[in-house]
């Protein structure tokens, strides 16, 4: 029994061991429904149990036996009263307990796989893995997505409803499917990097717990298959990692790059980023993840702004937008050669892309914007567009940066 | 998060004697126990039909009210449970677990969280 408070190791599980109980109750009772009863009945039971009986030494055994327990219990008793559904019980009938490391890794691959299967739509494919292996919650997701709560909630809805009729096996899927199945589910993990990274509400900037869960994620796939952009995908989260103690100050307000303490910068993640390009890169099977993560390291490389190679930068960042184009990546392009040419070029250049729509309300566009408008003397151009970047930033150290910056003008 | 399950029947289908509709009125019964025991159960109330309620406004310091609304045809708001879940999927998951939702239908509509700032409209 540990010695820590009840609540504090409650907290803990929910955090650390909430999606991998999940994972295996999926397995063990049949379905998503069913387990999520299950996790939820499980940790109102360790609410009541732990204070009195002590914290157990393994909770993920504890909370998975007593999630399936009160599950089959119940099932026992609603079979009583409503005449027995043999297939019900036969899911109640002992299976192995999963005690094993391995096993608990499988059902977190299963997990993932499961939801990011084929006969899913992406939309809900990346929803379901958000929520389920993610551990974000459906208001989380549609923030991230700047989409209704209620459309997230219907996609999570429907692909579970398409699991269970299409009886979708909970599977790793073998060797010669993986690969096809991989881009989904990178997507994924990139999402709840990103998630953590700059999220999307909360006090704090940052929040590490889902960083270091989708870190854990991609380096699971990393080590089940020598995939260059699972490499990739890895390399580009552990760079950001690696700036993460810099990019806010004690204050917890954000510090942009060309201000951060380079110093600061975890060498031991920037190397082992640059060890996984370079596997990559070896393989010539040059993907989207594996350019970003370039990117990232060839800032990660430079003593400071003016040293940074945006030559390089602006090539490589050409290269992505015509392997993977989107209106972020082109923003982030323009705002490179605004760094390459001078503000004149670049604030062309964002607002050429701006022009393109699809970015109207994403803050950044709109700070990137001010920030070039500011560096040309444009004040008035300026205070506008980061009026309009406050009123879309829902973060609020990202709020009271981009406030500085206005009372700066 | 707090959510409000707003639960919708037409009072002739559930008042209406059919075994079914019977065997949904008994199951109501015992059902704030299965969510109290669930952990997920915060508030519930049944609503006596509209024809003994009163509509109230106060305009330009005036009130007046009026007796209803009256039911028509269509379903009424027949009761309200506050629950706490994680989030809206499993509001809705635990709402699709309500006896009435077999009968009626019920809108699960998120509580409004005050730290947060109003929608801009």
């Amino acid at each position: 029994m540990s010695t820590a408070g009840p609540r504090d190791a409650l907290e803990a599980a929910y955090r650390t061991e909430a999606r991998r109980v999940l994972a295996t109750l999926i397995r063990l009772l049949g379905g998503f429904d069913a387990a999520e009863e299950a996790l939820h009945e499980a940790f109102t039971a360790a609410a009541e149990q732990w204070p009195r009986q002590g914290v157990p030494a393994n909770p993920y055994s504890w909370l998975v036996s007593a999630g399936r327990f009160r599950t089959i219990d119940r099932w026992r008793r609603e079979a009583r009263l409503t005449g027995a559904l043999p297939e019900l019980m036969a899911l109640a009938e002992p299976t192995p307990e999963p005690a094993m490391p391995e096993d608990i890794q499988d059902d977190e691959l299963r997990l993932i796989f499961v939801c990011c299967h084929p006969a899913l739509t992406p939309d809900a494919r990346i929803a379901l893995t958000l929520r389920e292996v993610g551990g974000l919650t459906t208001e989380e997701i549609a923030r991230a997505y700047l989409t209704p709560a209620p459309t997230i909630a219907q996609r999570i809805v429907r692909a579970k409803a398409k699991i269970r009729d299409e009886a979708i096996p909970y599977e790793v899927p073998d060797r010669d499917d993986l690969p096809a199945r991989l881009e989904s589910a990178l997507q994924v993990i990139y999402l709840i990097f990103n998630e953590g990274y700059a999220a999307t509400e909360g006090p704090n900037l940052t929040r590490a717990d889902l960083c270091a869960e989708a870190i854990r994620l991609g380096r699971l796939m990393v080590e089940l298959l020598d995939q260059p952009e699972a490499q990739g995908l890895l390399a580009l989260m552990l760079l950001h990692e690696a700036r993460r103690a810099t990019r806010v100050d004690a204050s917890g307000d954000l510090v942009l790059l060309e201000d951060q303490d380079r110093a600061l910068w975890d060498r031991a993640l920037i190397a082992e980023a640059d060890g996984l390009i370079g596997r990559a890169i070896a393989s010539r099977r040059i993907g989207p993840y594996i350019l970003q993560a370039a990117i990232a390291s060839v800032h990660a490389e430079a003593a400071g702004t003016a040293e940074t190679d945006w030559v390089q930068i602006v090539a490589l960042s050409d290269v992505l937008g015509r392997v993977d184009p989107s209106p972020v990546v082109a923003l982030n392009r323009a705002a490179a050669i605004g760094m390459r040419d001078g503000p004149q070029a670049g604030l062309a250049a964002i607002e050429a892309v701006m022009g393109q729509g699809g970015l109207d309300g994403y803050h950044l566009a709109h700070a990137a914007r001010a920030d070039m408008q500011r560096r040309l003397g444009l004040t008035e151009a300026a205070r506008t567009s980061y009026r309009r970047a406050i009123e879309l930033t829902r973060q609020p150290a990202e709020r009271r940066f981009i406030e500085g910056r206005l009372g700066q003008l | 998060m707090r959510y409000a399950c707003l639960i919708y029947y037409h009072p002739k289908t559930l008042f209406g004697g059919s075994p079914q509709a019977n065997a949904v009125l008994a199951e109501c019964a015992g059902y704030d126990e299965v969510l109290r025991a669930s952990g997920h159960f915060v508030t519930a109330e049944a609503l006596v039909l509209p024809e003994e309620a009163m509509t109230v406004q106060v305009r330009d310091g005036k009130m007046s009210s009026v007796d209803g609304p009256f039911m028509e045809t269509k379903e009424i708001l027949g009761g309200i449970i506050v629950i706490e879940a994680r989030d809206l999927n499993e509001a809705v998951r635990v709402a699709s677990g309500h006896p009435l939702a077999t009968i009626g239908f019920i809108e699960v509509r998120p509580v409004v969280d005050f730290s947060q700032p109003p929608p801009a409209l």
